[in-house]
Formats: C-alpha cells, structure tokens, sequence
C-alpha cells in the first residue's frame, strides 16, 4: 500500500460527485421516516468509520476507545442544552457542533499526549480504559450528567424530523472524508504512513512522531465527537451505557477493516454493506445484543480471511491481471535466464 | 486507624485476586507479545459459568474451579490455534489485540444474550460468614479465594520454575529467536501459555463470582483494572504483576474507606497515566527497544 501522489483526477471528483450528490439527494428522494433514520445511522457510522480511521489506518495506532469521545460529544451536547435554549428554529445545535469539536480535540491532547508516550500496545491499554473512565464519570458526576437517569434533551420543532440531521452528519461525513483524501497526499500522510511502517526511522529521519500522532489522534476524536453530539440531539437521550456503548465502537472500527484500513473510500464502502443490512435486521427483527455477537464474528472472520479488507485486495487482484496482459518487454527465455535463484 | 487496617487486609485478600487475573495477562504478554484483551471477558464468563453450575447442579463455587479451569485451558488453546496462531508476523501485535478484542465482545454478546443483561452474583450459604480476628472483620469467601489465588500463584511459580515446559517459557519471554534455536517450540509454549493465561482467568472468575455482582459488560471494568496492574508491573513480569496487584488492590480500598468506594477504580488509571508518565517500562519491566 504506497501512499498515492495527491492528483485531482477526473474520475475522482466524479466518484466523490456521485457519492455524495447521491447521498444528499436521498432523503429528498425518499423521505419515508424510517428510510432516513436508516440512512442516518449509516452515514453516521460512515462518519465515524472515516475518523478511526484517519488515525488507525493511516498512523497503525489503534485506539480500542473512541467511543469514549463519542459519548464525550454526546454529553456536551446534552449538557449543553438543558441549560441554553436551542433556539426557536432548533438549529442552534448544529451551529454549536465546531466548538464542540473543537474542545473534545483539545481534551484530546494530553490523553494522546500520554498514550503515545510508549508504543502501540500501550496505546491501545490507555484508549481501551478510557471507555470505562468515561462510562463511569457518566455515571458518577451526578450533577452534571444525573448519573444513570440521563439527559433528555428538548425535541426540535422541525416538521420533517429526521432530514435536518441527516444532512448535519452527512456534513461531518463529507468534512472527515475530504480530510482523510487530503491528509493521504500531504506531507502529514506521508509522516504517519512512515510511522505505521517504522517508526524509529521515522524518528531517525526527522518525522516529529508525537506531534504527528497527537495532531491526529486530536483531528480523529474532534470529528468523532461532533457526530455523537448529532447523535444525541437526534435520539433525544443520553445515558451512560447508551453514549459509550461497545457496539458503536465495533460498528465504527467493522468497516474500515472490511473496506480496507488506510483507504480513502474503504470505510465508507465497508459502512455501507454492513450498517444497512445491520439496520434492515434491526428494524425487523430487534434484539441488539445479538449485533455484538455478529459483528465479532464478521470482524473475526475478516481478520482470518481478508485481512487486508475489500478494496486493496480488489486493487492486489486487477494489477495482477494487467501485468499478466501487458507482455514484459523482455523476451521470456531471456527472463528465464535473467532470474536469479 | 482502625478503619486503615481493616481496609488494608480487604485490599491483600482482593490483590491476591487481581494478581491470579493479572498473572494469565502477563505472561501472555511475556510470552507471545500478545496483549489478551480478552481475559477480562474470560473472567465474567468463568462467573457467568460457575453461576450456572452452582444454581443447577449444586455445585460448590470454589470446586467447580476443577472443571472450569481445564475446560477453559482448552478453550485457550482453541483461541490460539484458530486465531492467533494464523496471522501474519507483520502485524501480528495490532491484529492479535482486535482478534482478542472481538473475542471478549463475542462473549459479551453470548453472555448478554444467555443471561441478559442484570446483574447476578454467585450467593452461596456461607456468603455472609466472616472471622473476627482482633476486631477485624475478614468474609470467609474472600478469605477462601485469596487462599485458592495464592496456591494457583504458587504452582504456576513452580511450574515455570521447575519443569521442562517452565524452562522454555522463560526462555521464550528472555528471548524467542535464541530459544527457537536451541529447539524450544514457539508454537507448543505459546498454545499452552494461551491456555494458562485463560485457565487463571477461569479460575478467578468462580472467585470473583462470589465477591461482585457481575453483568455481561463488567468486563470493561475488569480488564481496564487489570491493563493498568500489568502496565504498572511491567508487562511480562510475573512478579511485577503480583506487586503491583497488591498496591493497587491495597490503594483501591483505602480510597473506598477514607474517600468514597465511588471513585477507588479511578485509582487504577490515575496510576496508569502517573506511570506511563514517569516510569512507562512499569516497576519491574526492562526498557527493551520496540517491547513496550
């Protein structure tokens, strides 16, 4: 996987103008409720799916907590609101949602700032209890977050309920997705690309490694957070196992290993095979501790049998083919004979 | 004062626990570079199970530890070869943590689905039986399961100390490529290794069963304790583990007693952050380039 040259090609601003034209047209095409609350959750876990990995698949640290920044945005937007209006329009939510990003970004840095002290596993350690910590100080900090009653926030007056949010978190999706193409052809990907790879020499070379890692373990979690204030807004509720539950970080970290990790379009193609299905089951038959168990086992699978994830394997097999079609230059006795041993 | 002491024996009767769980942990880790986020799960399963043997069949909590221990051996050995043993050396550290981390939600899943999702905890008739010694309240179930943990610990150190398989254990955790040549089998430590780390967690589970009331998410909780014990250790120290089980067990129930049982987990991570801070190869590890 070679990080590509940053090239504005034709065929690329026509796949993101059909992607996301599509995507915003939707809800206006079908504006049935329950069509756009599914398609709320997949864009949503897009979203979320784009964030994770802009720093697992990019920099190879995985974080096992980033719901812990979800449920963070989640709370500040709960928080938030029971004590300013949201306006007589209800927009003022969404206007909120930057400065909100902007301050999980910044509580961001001292947690990356220590969990990247050492190496992957440990990372890995830190990020995984901070789903517990925040869990519990959702419980615990009563007077801010009345504990394990939750928050209810004040419903918008929007007649056509679900659009507004939709096109809310598909703005976010279409933020971190234009970040993770961009971030592929900067400098800054091309640093995170040799930290995955070898990180001492990266180092060695001059890559300024934990800063690298923190500017984008703080870009991750800004937009991860920003989506679960959306969330909450959209659900109307916020409790401590409902914000920060695992089965939104499986679903956020599924994806983009079904897709391929460190792809631009990976997540979201992974995103939207498995959130639908997994929405049309909901919808049908219930039952949501069964999803964990499903999502382990296609998550187990994948690791065993596509390990790499659907695009770059898709990518693997068409280069194959064309250098098996185009005839080397070199006359095949001739090669034969040039091999070494 | 006398609240202190009373609060410092609780605490040496729960480190023994954690450092039963913690043990499993650490020498995984030593072993295979393998951080098993899943022994968390392994314990609530090992309690989900132990619960179910003692409300169907009678069976007494700390015996059923002579079934579920070897059953989960096997289930560790299983795991190995089906899912850590097949990945790639590339990458095997970051994909071993997410195949370990789908295997503890797996079980969270069946779990919650088995059992639902309310809490249960393992109630036997000598739950409420305690010593007085001196004035000093010890329960007879936390005393029995600090005895159990510290046997296990003990024949674990005789195992790795004195047999055959210990000695190529430790070979293996000082150094995997020179024990490789001198013909120890990587594949044979590893699986077996696997399958003790979950056997201690079996284990620890019955006990932890009849300590804590337990849901099918308790595992979150239990693992971030137990990351923050082997980090504080020193991963892959056995020994480290063990200390470091009894400070944060010892700390955790004096911050229960003098400050508030609510906050005495946050101990455990506001350790974690001051050691990743000052001292991030643990108390006991060996700063080796690209281990930790």
């Amino acid at each position: 996987m070679r990080p590509e040259v940053r090239w504005v090609t034709r065929a690329g601003v026509a796949r993101a103008a059909v992607i996301f034209g599509g995507l915003l047209a939707f809800p206006f095409a079908f504006s049935q409720p329950w069509i756009v609350t599914m398609a709320f959750f997949a864009v949503m876990f897009a979203g979320l799916a784009q964030a994770w990995n802009l720093l697992g698949g990019y920099s190879g640290y995985i974080s096992l907590g980033h719901v812990a920044f979800f449920g963070l945005g989640a709370y500040s937007e709960a928080i938030l609101f029971t004590h300013i209006g949201i306006g007589s329009n209800g927009y003022v939510p969404f206007f909120v949602l930057p400065a909100i990003g902007v301050a999980i970004a910044l509580v961001g840095v001292p947690i990356a700032w220590v969990a990247v002290r050492t190496r992957h596993l440990t990372f890995a350690i830190v990020t995984l209890t901070l789903l517990f910590v925040v869990q519990s100080l959702a419980f615990n900090l009563h007077g801010l977050t009345r504990g394990s009653q939750g928050i209810s926030l004040p419903g918008p007056p929007f007649s056509d309920y679900e659009r507004p949010f939709y096109l809310a978190v598909l703005a976010i999706f279409a933020l971190a997705t234009f970040i993770v193409w961009h971030v592929r052809g900067s400098k800054l990907g091309l640093m995170l690309f040799a930290i995955r790879d070898d990180e001492d020499r990266a180092r060695g070379v001059g890559v300024p490694t934990t800063l690298v890692k923190v500017f984008t373990f703080a870009l991750s979690v800004c937009i991860t957070g920003m989506i679960g204030a959306v969330w909450a807004y959209f659900i109307g509720f916020v409790y401590p196992q409902f914000a920060v539950d695992p089965l939104v970080m499986i679903g956020s970290l599924l994806p983009v290993f079904l897709g391929g990790a460190g792809t631009v379009w990976g997540p979201v193609l992974g995103t939207f095979i498995l959130i639908p299905a997994q929405q049309w089951l909901a919808y049908q038959y219930g039952a949501s501790q069964l999803y964990l168990i499903a999502y382990a086992a296609v998550f187990l699978l994948i690791i065993l049998l596509l390990p790499r994830g659907i695009l770059p394997s898709i990518r693997d097999v068409v280069s194959r083919w064309r250098d098996r079609r185009t005839p080397s230059v070199v006359p095949p006795h001739a090669a034969r004979q040039g091999a070494g041993p | 004062m006398h609240l202190f002491v009373q609060a410092l024996i609780l605490g040496i009767l729960i480190g023994g626990i954690y450092a039963l769980m913690s043990s499993g942990l650490t020498l995984v880790f030593g072993i295979m570079r393998v951080i098993n986020v899943a022994q968390g799960a392994m314990v609530i399963l090992a309690a989900y199970l132990s619960y179910s043997m003692f409300q169907t069949l009678h069976i007494d909590p700390f015996l059923s530890i002579l079934l579920l221990a070897p059953a989960m051996f096997g289930l560790g050995v299983g795991i190995h070869r089906l899912f850590i043993r097949t990945l790639r050396a590339d990458n095997a550290e970051e994909m071993s943590l997410l195949v370990t981390w789908a295997t503890a939600l797996a079980v969270e899943g069946i779990l919650s689905v088995t059992y639902t999702t309310s809490y249960r905890s393992t109630i036997t008739s000598y739950a409420q039986a305690s010593w007085t010694f001196g004035g000093y309240r010890v329960a007879e179930v936390r005393a029995f399961g600090f005895l159990i943990s510290v046997a296990i610990l003990i024949a674990l150190y005789l195992v790795l100390a004195k047999t055959r398989f210990g000695r190529s254990v430790r070979a293996t955790v000082q150094n995997p490529t020179s024990a490789k040549l001198l013909g120890v089998s990587a594949d044979r430590v590893s699986a077996l290794g696997f399958g003790i780390g979950i056997a201690t967690a079996a284990a620890a589970g019955a006990v932890y069963g009849m300590i804590y009331p337990f849901h099918p998410g308790s595992h979150y909780d239990l693992i971030s304790r137990l990351l923050s014990i082997v980090v504080l250790g020193g991963l892959g120290s056995l020994g480290g583990a063990v200390v470091a089980s009894m400070i944060l067990g010892i700390a955790e129930s004096v911050v229960a007693v003098t400050i508030s049982p609510i906050w005495s987990s946050f101990v455990f991570f506001v350790v974690l952050i001051a050691i990743l801070l000052f001292r991030p190869q643990g108390l006991f590890g060996i700063r080796e380039r690209g281990a930790l």
